[in-house]
């Protein structure tokens, strides 16, 4: 997608709702954000972890390609972390995850190793795609990760499939389809809905509004902003989820993916979301108020708020966080220290893998 | 004045069928819009309504007769106050005939939505500092498989299409098929009649008009491991979801660098029917022979049709099949062998000969034939290759050919430019050029939309004229 920020859009500087009770249109309370729980230390820990591993990763994706090292297009996830976070905690390791181009965080919330994954984002061999998928695709069928994918919308009828899979064949798993509010004003989203209600396909539609279809917000681009709707007219329950809360991501998402195991067709979450880079790294953000994104940040901080909710309670220390700080940054720097240096694919890649 | 009730064109391209039924009797008064008649063609059970009132004065064609010709005249009606036992017996008399108007109790198909690898060439090979590809091994243009004294049957390339789906789907329960009207309707064109009988509504699974949401569905489950026939009521409407076909299947092996298979075969019929206008009559053979990670396969014979789908099911990679309805009904010898499969990538000489090379795929092969035998007529022996798969191109077939007759004739129903002919052509020059006595010529589609008359249509489309001219153009006769 190119990026030319047209206009400077009205800026709407307010915080996500809190998500509302909504009218039940199902039973079993689908429909219905379930409270928000609280997390013991180990899980917020883990939510610590895995998110800062995240934003530090998408940092130093930033940093190289502002130096060059990495080409094309760059959609960093920074702002996003506890959406994937979540909703990894609430699923299974053989449950599918599919997505659009701002798929960073997705692939190392699915434990893609953070090298190959940078390493493909240089372009290099020990990339994912072997250097020749870049940041918008990349793959990994050990980790069930399915892309990954440049055409907006394009992985909501391929999650669609992949749940089509499951139900095919009888299995447990579910499909965790993840698009953008941009994407859900794509037609083939509701013809994908419409198919897998009919067929009660095991999908969680999650929709990750971060506000902006690249530069213009959801409420110049969308009749209808309550994402969590979409799929009424198909009878696909739905809710809005603070997906800046760690804690709400992982009970909605639990909440979905149960239903979705119980063969109960799809479902539908709205994390209402923030990203505070912009949409991609060519992209300065004019149609936001710099404001806006402070605002987000000091107060609705992912990372922040489980960080403050450790030290308050007393289950962390400032010394244990600033070490698990120090170990991401390694990991990190480690995966920028191989991506830099691992060779460009062999010229003669450019003729492999365009048949089986 | 009695009328004539013609035996009707139930479809496009229907030319004959059986008067299954009459639901009136002689003598019988009949008003417009009753049902007079139940005619069974080999994709549906239609029936016949009245246009003008009167009385059925005779009955000339019983029930149960078989192949009644579209046009025959099949009942008489007399109009009021005419004596309808004085003008049965002038039934075949010429006078003003109506053909009877039908009510498609469910729709037909066609009338009813109204809604290889490329190799850099000779000149790259200076010019770029590309790696050239691997050297692929010659293909062999003689078909090698049918064994020797095989027992042959004839068939329909239709009931050959649903042979080979229900033979792969008895054999690998990952194949599934998918698309509008397959399963209850028992497809749009009669071409996966019984499978869901065979195999149950989850393997033959209808879906709503939704071209673009299913062939995404079918590409999901295919990276998951699944085996899906994907099933176009045309290709007209793939264009809803070329995008899937193009940037989710094709593109995905290399995206991912090898790891993500796309098994998916998208079928059903390519190209123009009869009289179904510009939105419904395109030729996609070289839209889809222009992506690498697409092999693409238009076969002409029921055997090639059988054959090549047996393989594109198996084949791992993503394959656009092209079917054509005005080949479906027609009938060939197919051999009875419990597993005959075709390979892609290898083209057939259809007939042998030494003076000009006729090249040709699908429905263009009706073209080549009747072109063959006028030319024979005149003493010129046309050789015919069949490419039967567009890409990857049996490029080494035409070669051979080419070098034997030092002459080239394409023939296709798609447009011109861009062409897959103008492909062929392009590869003779830089592969045979020493070899040719004349520039090869193209016989296409005209470069205009396609119109509805039937004047026009016909106009339009190729015919074996300009095959007969341009053979002898390439030869220098007149």
């Amino acid at each position: 997608m190119a990026v030319a920020p047209a206009s400077r859009a009205k800026s709407e500087p307010q915080a996500p709702e809190k998500p509302e009770a909504r009218q039940e249109k199902k039973t079993n309370g689908a429909g219905k954000a379930p409270a928000v729980p609280t997390f013991s230390k180990e899980q917020e820990l883990a939510a610590y972890r895995d998110m800062l591993l995240i934003r530090r990763f998408e940092e130093k994706a930033g940093q190289m390609y502002g130096m060059g090292l990495i080409g094309g297009f760059c959609h960093l996830y920074i702002g996003q972390e506890a959406v994937v976070v979540g909703v990894r905690m609430a699923s299974k390791e053989d449950d599918q995850v599919i997505t659009g181009y701002r798929d960073h965080g997705h692939m190392l919330a699915c434990g893609m190793d953070p090298k190959g994954v940078m390493a493909e984002l240089t372009g290099r061999r020990g990339g994912y795609s072997k250097g020749k998928g870049g940041s918008m695709h990349m793959f990994s069928k050990e980790k069930h990760f399915y892309g990954g994918h440049g055409i907006v919308g394009a992985q909501v009828s391929l999650g669609t499939g992949l749940a089509f899979a499951n139900y095919y064949r009888g299995n447990q798993a579910v499909s965790l389809t993840y698009f953008g509010d941009g994407a859900s004003n794509q037609g083939q989203v509701y013809e994908s809905f419409n198919m897998a209600e009919l067929w009660k396909l095991p999908v969680v539609y999650i929709i990750e509004n971060n506000r902006y279809a690249m530069g213009t917000s959801v409420t110049r681009s969308s009749a209808l902003t309550d994402f969590s709707k979409r799929g009424d007219s198909f009878n696909i329950p739905g809710e809005q989820v603070d997906g800046m809360d760690v804690r709400a991501v992982k009970a909605a998402a639990e909440k979905a993916i149960q239903w979705c195991r119980d063969g109960k067709g799809p479902y539908i979450l709205e994390m209402q979301t923030y990203r505070y880079r912009g949409h991609s790294m060519s992209d300065p953000a004019k149609y936001r108020s710099k404001e806006e994104v402070q605002k987000m940040r000091e107060e609705h901080d992912p990372i922040e708020q489980v960080r403050a909710r450790l030290l308050k309670s007393g289950q962390s220390s400032e010394d244990e966080l600033k070490q698990i700080d120090g170990k991401i940054r390694a990991v990190v720097a480690e995966a920028a220290e191989f991506a830099t240096h691992d060779p460009e694919p062999d010229p003669s890649e450019l003729w492999t893998d365009i048949y089986r | 004045m009695p009328t004539n009730i013609l035996m009707p064109a139930l479809s496009p391209t229907m030319e004959q069928g059986k008067l299954a039924k009459w639901l009136k009797k002689e003598g019988d008064t009949i008003k417009s819009g009753d049902v007079l008649a139940e005619i069974e063609t080999d994709k549906a059970t239609m029936e016949v309504e009245a246009v003008d009132e009167g009385t059925l004065a005779k009955i000339l064609i019983p029930d149960g007769t078989d192949n009644v010709a579209v046009n025959t005249p099949i009942a008489v009606i007399a109009g009021e106050g005419e004596d309808a036992s004085a003008t049965a017996s002038a039934a075949p008399a010429p006078s003003p005939t109506t053909a009877a108007s039908t009510a498609p109790s469910q729709g037909d198909g066609a009338a009813h939505q109204d809604k290889g690898g490329e190799k850099p060439e000779a000149v790259a090979k200076k010019g770029s500092d590309a790696p050239l590809p691997p050297a692929e091994a010659s293909a062999s243009a003689v078909a090698p498989e049918i064994p020797e004294g095989t027992v042959m049957a004839t068939m329909t390339v239709r009931d050959a299409l649903r042979d080979a789906m229900a033979e792969e789907m008895r054999r690998d329960d990952r194949v599934f098929i998918i698309g509008e009207e397959v399963a209850e309707y028992q497809g749009a064109y009669k071409v996966t009649q019984g499978l869901l009988q065979e195999f149950g509504p989850k393997r033959v699974v209808d879906t709503p008009i939704t071209e673009h949401g299913f062939a995404g569905l079918g590409v999901g489950a295919a990276m998951a491991g699944l085996r899906p026939i994907v099933e176009f009521m045309t290709f007209n409407f793939a264009m809803q979801a070329i995008d899937h076909i193009i940037n989710s299947a094709a593109k995905t092996l290399y995206m991912s660098g090898g790891q993500m298979d796309n098994a998916v075969v998208f079928r059903g019929p390519n190209g123009a029917a009869a009289r179904v206008a510009a939105q419904h009559s395109q030729d996609y053979s070289s839209w889809y022979s222009n992506v690498p990670g697409l092999k693409v396969v238009a076969p002409y014979t029921a055997a090639d049709f059988k054959g090549l789908l047996k393989s594109a099911i198996r084949d791992p990679n993503p394959i656009v099949f092209l079917e054509n309805e005005i080949l479906y009904g027609q009938q060939f010898e197919v051999p009875r062998l419990d597993d005959f499969v075709v390979p892609i990538g290898k083209a057939r000489i259809a007939r042998a000969g030494r003076d000009v090379t006729l090249v040709a795929w699908s429905i263009g092969m009706t073209y080549a034939i009747k072109a063959a035998d006028e030319l024979a007529k005149e003493g010129i022996e046309a050789e015919i290759i069949d490419l039967r798969t567009i890409r990857p191109m049996d490029v080494p077939a035409i070669v051979r050919s080419v070098q034997k007759t030092h002459r080239c004739v394409t023939v296709e129903e798609g447009w011109p430019q861009s062409g897959v002919g103008a492909e062929i052509a392009a590869k003779v020059m830089s592969e045979a050029f020493d070899y040719l006595d004349a520039p090869v010529i193209r016989i296409t589609g005209k470069d205009v939309p396609m119109p509805y008359a039937a004047n026009l249509e016909k106009l339009a489309l190729p015919n074996v004229k300009e095959v007969v001219g341009a053979a002898k153009a390439v030869m220098y006769r007149n």
